[in-house]
């Protein structure tokens, strides 16, 4: 498992890999609100939080079709279900690579970006907590969406529609807490439920992909 | 320990394939499928291999032992040979993959990119992973696709030696391998009546 992890990371570092895709989005996009919004330092303060905390969800939306689509296409990931690896593993390490190259950088440049934004200074510390609580949660939901949608031709379009509502609770309870923190609010009710939407989809969310990932290879 | 296959069907997309099929592979032996296009030779290696569930029927003696290779080879191609094969290797608990690269001739290419690989290297390299599973028994889909014949010789003589070590090998192939130790099963006569089947099924 550590292997399929070593590997996983390795080709999103190479040529055409996904590594950089949603932090560039990110970036582009933190870039040019404050364009579109306007100068006016007031408003890009309040809206800060929210805006970070929607940017990292599309960031990470962005890079979902690649998880298991790529494996798919070239045959390993039919060789890796009858490989001595559990299908739950196999999910998990796929996620957990994801967060790594597609979560943990948006939580590491989100306190740099908000500068850009205005973001007050009690918020750069919460921002980057409630990334750092919820991203996983993305990472893990938005396996699962790939593993609905893995045999479907172009079915980006379909991962997107089956994953934006189950990211909907994630980005209420992030946003709030990057919100509270910034406004120098209590922001212990939304970090615990954040965290608690984290631990329940780690818990769960890998039986349930591993089950679809070994129906949708049933079609070959 | 043997693959026994009993009365099995398969199906593909929901509709029966192949129905009545009976056969075993003991170790040190092989069994060539033989059948037109389309006839359910894949359909059946993927059952073999558990990648979909049987129609009806048994299949014994499969599940961990086997080592499956499909009509793509699985390779990344911004991966070089060496660490493709590495990746299966530890994904199968070994690390030893010096047999694999000099059974298929693959050492001047190890550090080649997979996607540099023309179709037969990448077709040898996705052979030499069976090498690396250790698996006993080898589900192989049209394993010569894309070999010349020097390949195809050094493939049997690989298939020999796996044979010889108390291995054994299920594969669908049209070209005769020239292996002695390999019996032909064809597939044809064992072609499902998918009405019938489906009849049964609705008044069951």
């Amino acid at each position: 498992m550590i292997a399929l992890l070593i590997r996983d990371l390795r080709l999103a570092v190479r040529a055409g890999g996904g590594f950089g895709l949603g932090l560039s989005f990110f970036l582009i996009l933190t870039l040019l609100v404050p364009f579109g919004v306007g100068p006016e330092t007031g408003l890009l303060s309040r809206i800060a939080p929210g805006v970070l905390w929607i940017g990292a969800l599309l960031a990470c939306l962005l890079s979902l079709d690649r998880i298991f689509a790529l494996d798919h296409e070239d045959g390993s990931l039919e060789l890796l279900v009858t490989a001595p690896l559990p299908s739950e593993g196999i999910v998990t390490v796929k996620a957990l690579a994801h967060w790594l190259t597609s979560g943990l950088p948006l939580v590491l440049v989100a306190p740099l970006l908000g500068v850009l934004l205005s973001l007050p200074a009690p918020g750069y510390l919460w921002v980057t907590v409630s990334l750092a609580v919820g991203t996983p949660a993305l990472s893990v939901i938005g396996t699962f969406g790939a593993a609905l949608t893995v045999g479907i031709k172009r079915g980006g379009l379909l991962l997107s529609l089956l994953v934006l509502p189950l990211y909907v609770p994630t980005l209420i309870f992030g946003a709030e807490v990057a919100r509270r923190g910034a406004e120098g609010l209590s922001v212990q009710t939304p970090l615990l439920l954040l965290g608690g939407i984290s631990a329940g989809v780690i818990a769960l969310l890998p039986f349930a992909s591993a089950a679809v990932l070994r129906i949708n290879m049933r079609q070959g | 320990m043997m693959l026994n296959v009993t009365d099995l069907a398969v199906a593909r997309g929901g509709i029966p394939v192949l129905e009545g099929l009976t056969f075993s592979v003991a170790p040190g032996t092989a069994l060539v499928l033989r059948g037109p296009n389309g006839s359910g030779k894949t359909t059946l290696l993927r059952t073999v291999a558990g990648l979909q569930p049987a129609f009806a029927g048994t299949v014994d003696g499969a599940g961990e032992r086997i080592a499956y290779a499909a009509h793509s080879d699985g390779l990344k191609s911004m991966l070089t040979v060496t660490e493709n094969l590495t990746f299966w290797a530890q994904v199968f608990g070994g690390t030893d993959i010096a047999q694999a690269l000099s059974d298929f001739q693959l050492e001047p290419l190890a550090d080649r990119l997979a996607g540099n690989l023309s179709a037969g290297q990448k077709r040898r390299l996705g052979l030499a992973r069976l090498v690396v599973t250790g698996r006993p028994l080898w589900v192989l889909d049209e394993p010569t696709v894309s070999l010349d014949t020097a390949s195809v010789a050094l493939f049997a003589s690989v298939v020999r030696r796996h044979l010889g070590a108390g291995g054994s090998a299920l594969m669908a192939t049209h070209i005769d391998l020239g292996i002695p130790e390999a019996e032909v099963l064809d597939v044809a006569p064992y072609k499902a009546s998918p009405r019938a089947s489906v009849l049964d099924e609705a008044f069951l």
